[in-house]
């Protein structure tokens, strides 16, 4: 199969996440599209890897998805500290570190 | 035991007392405090005998050793060592310095047995003799400065010991401020010794002096001068006297320890110690002769009018260290060191009668009030007469013989130094005119009303303290004597220390009568053999006809002091009268303060207004918010950017990647 397929749909997958950021004002669905950008990432990896035909790209997937576990668990961790403190879960309200 | 065992523990005798009372004030009682006060300097008054024998017992040209304990830094070519240097020069300082402050001590154990603040009193003047041992002892210009320092933090602790007291606090402020002077000129000095020769040992860099600079070369001149602005502010010579008097605000141990036996001699004891360089300048050694001599005058002219009794006598100091320093800077170095020991037995005396007189008169030092002493207190007036006698040079008492050699070398060096001679002997007239103005205005006549309270109950007299100066009530919880003192020669101690001093005043100068023993001359030979200026010795017969005309002089001054003050008492009166503007210009002291305010103080304050108003609040503050604004302005723009949106971070994020993705792209193909 051709890599360009793998390389279009990994694209879309991150164009996807990208956009969810940029619109989207929930802290739990912009970490949601974090992952799937990440995720998109690991698509393009692990497709180059067979391409190439070594086991290199699938050995920085495994670390991408290890940092993106380690990401979440900020992230949810943040999100459940602003939940507690019953702060509004809106990201364009949590704006205090301005310039 | 060496010599220099012994003068570590001289050292360490002071420091110990000082420690331990300060340490266990709470704990010790007055009485034991003053105990350990008294004994640790006299243990140190033992070992500088200690070293006096082991020095005497070795010959004469190896009477000299350094000595040291560790490195007290040493870096890049710079090796300054913690170590005394012992030789005959500084054991007989040490000798004076603890003999006189052990002295003091037992008087000082009676005289502030009712102030509170006894243990403080006692651990500040060990503290003090500490310091002063080791100014003297110090074997290289850094420990030199370290005592220096020490004794001016001692002086000031001392003068405002009453710190209750505004006027006492002031004159502490006054003298550190001008001691510091010193203590800058003393600093730059040694700078310039270590630029010069590379080292601050005394004995490397007297031997060193002589083969690197020339005769009245600028450097060694400026180095001299410098030495002599410490040793002015130290020893209250002009322009640098004026808190001498003022200090007499502390009490009268102190002015008797500090501010006329010890320390303010230690500038005479500086020049001596750095004679050669000294012989090297003698362009910086006239300078300091010419000021000690217009010192002595001008003290002495002040001291003629003066109604302050301790002021009278502190200005008296001043005189006599005049002819200190005109002694060791114009070459006759063991009669100006003579003449130091002289001075701080009969001086310390003089101040110690004052402080039983004083006390007597519940603290009013103003001689106007006081008279009949004589009566109402034999054991002082009987002192204070043997002090004065000694200070005005009476014929066969030791000023008799100090001061007349000092004056007899000025005349055998001859030339211009013949107006020493002449201008001294006005000085010593001058002496034993205002010494025995003291003595008849303050001991015979009718009792004043406290001195015949005294007579009569045998009871000191109490008044509620008032400083005379400003009229303010004293604070006694600090340690003001308040009015239930019961001292002036009534305490043994007292008696004691006085009665050792009175017959140390009378008889001390007949250790040094020329032609018989020059017992102290021939001991400090081996110091002062390498200067050339010791070749001049005044013969014995022109000695003994400079003595006559002293002796002459004394006895005139006294009879004009008799005439003027007892015969007919109407007659300074008159004089005054008379005289006015010269009064008022011998009242104001020459008008020092006054001259030092206008051209020092002022200028200063004005600067600091000028700094104050428009430096500070135009120029500083301009720059810091200048520098404020255009930070602030400039960087608007990114803190634009910093919106606290986190999405349009993010977008920013995808830009720049985006960005830079698309530069490679196209660099790439």
């Amino acid at each position: 199969m051709n890599i360009s397929w793998y390389i279009v749909l990994s694209s879309l997958l991150f164009a996807t996440g990208a956009v969810g950021i940029l619109i989207r004002r929930s802290p739990m669905v912009i970490l949601l599209c974090l992952e799937l950008m990440l995720n998109a990432g690991n698509l393009a990896l692990v497709a180059f890897s067979r391409m190439v035909g070594n086991q290199e790209g699938q050995v920085f997937a495994l670390v991408v998805m290890v940092v993106a576990a380690c990401e979440v668990v900020v992230g949810l961790g943040l999100i459940v500290a602003i939940f507690r403190r019953k702060l509004p879960l809106d990201v364009d309200d949590l704006r205090t570190l301005r310039g | 035991m060496s010599a220099t065992a012994w003068a570590w523990l001289v050292l360490l005798f002071p420091l110990l007392g000082s420690i331990t009372i300060a340490l266990g004030f709470r704990v010790l009682p007055a009485r034991a405090a003053g105990l350990i006060g008294t004994v640790a300097i006299g243990a140190a008054f033992a070992c500088g005998l200690g070293v006096l024998v082991s020095l005497l017992g070795e010959a004469p040209d190896a009477r000299h050793h350094a000595s040291s304990l560790w490195d007290y830094a040493s870096a890049a070519g710079l090796d300054i060592k913690l170590g005394i240097y012992v030789d005959p020069l500084s054991t007989f300082m040490v000798l004076i310095v603890s003999g006189v402050s052990t002295l003091i001590h037992l008087y000082s154990f009676g005289y502030m047995q009712s102030d509170q603040g006894y243990r403080r009193f006692f651990s500040y003047l060990n503290f003090f003799v500490f310091s002063m041992l080791l100014l003297v002892l110090a074997g290289n210009f850094v420990l030199l400065i370290v005592g220096w320092a020490f004794v001016g933090f001692a002086s000031y602790a001392l003068i405002s010991f009453w710190y209750r007291r505004t006027t006492a606090t002031r004159a502490g402020m006054k003298a550190f401020v001008i001691n510091v002077v010193g203590d800058i000129g003393l600093t730059l000095a040694a700078f310039l010794i270590f630029r010069e020769l590379g080292t601050f040992e005394y004995e490397d860099a007297f031997a060193k002096a002589g083969q690197v600079f020339h005769t009245n070369e600028w450097t060694i001149t400026a180095i001299c001068l410098l030495l002599l602005v410490g040793a002015f502010a130290k020893s209250a010579q002009l322009p640098f006297h004026t808190w001498l008097p003022d200090a007499m605000e502390g009490p009268t141990p102190v002015s008797s320890l500090i501010h006329a036996a010890t320390m303010v001699t230690a500038g005479v004891y500086l020049i001596a110690r750095t004679h050669p360089f000294f012989v090297l300048a003698p362009t910086a050694a006239d300078v300091a002769a010419f000021v000690g001599l217009a010192t002595l005058l001008v003290a002495g002219t002040i001291a003629l009018v003066m109604t302050d009794l301790k002021r009278a006598i502190a200005y008296s100091t001043m005189s006599q260290i005049g002819y200190m320093v005109v002694g060791v800077s114009i070459g006759a170095y063991s009669a100006g060191m003579f003449h130091l020991m002289t001075h701080a037995f009969f001086k310390a005396l003089l101040f110690m009668a004052a402080g039983s007189i004083i006390a007597a008169m519940a603290n009013e030092q103003n001689m106007d009030r006081m008279s009949g002493f004589g009566k109402a207190m034999r054991f002082t007036s009987i002192t204070m007469l043997c002090g004065a006698l000694a200070l005005a040079a009476f014929p066969g008492t030791s000023g008799f013989f100090s001061k007349d050699e000092i004056l007899a070398y000025a005349s055998a060096r001859g030339g211009m130094y013949l107006i020493f001679t002449v201008l001294g002997y006005v000085g010593a007239l001058l002496t034993a005119v205002y010494t025995f103005r003291l003595v008849f205005r303050v001991l015979p006549g009718k009792p004043c009303p406290e001195a015949q309270e005294l007579i009569d109950t045998g009871h000191v007299h109490h008044a509620h303290p008032f400083n005379p100066a400003t009229g303010e009530e004293e604070d006694t919880d600090v340690g003001f004597p308040g009015a239930d003192h019961h001292i002036a020669e009534q305490s043994a101690p007292m008696r004691v220390a006085m009665g050792v001093l009175a017959f140390l005043a009378l008889f001390a100068g007949l250790v040094q009568v020329p032609g018989v023993d020059e017992t102290i001359t021939h001991f400090l030979d081996p110091v002062f053999a390498d200067s050339p200026l010791t070749q001049i010795v005044p013969s014995v017969g022109a000695s003994w006809f400079g003595l006559a005309i002293g002796a002459v002089i004394s006895l005139a001054g006294i009879g004009i002091a008799y005439l003027a003050y007892v015969a007919r008492p109407e007659l300074p009166g008159k004089l005054e009268a008379r005289l006015r503007p010269l009064h008022t210009f011998l009242y104001n002291k020459w008008y020092f303060d006054e001259a030092i305010d206008f051209l020092i103080v002022r200028p200063a304050l004005a600067i600091g207004r000028f700094a104050n108003s428009v430096f500070e609040r135009f120029v500083v503050d301009g720059v810091v918010t200048g520098t404020q604004g255009t930070v602030r302005g400039g960087t608007a723009f990114v803190r634009a950017v910093q919106n606290g949106f986190v999405r349009s971070y993010a977008l920013l994020l995808l830009v720049g990647f985006a960005g830079l993705a698309l530069y490679f792209l196209i660099q790439s193909s």
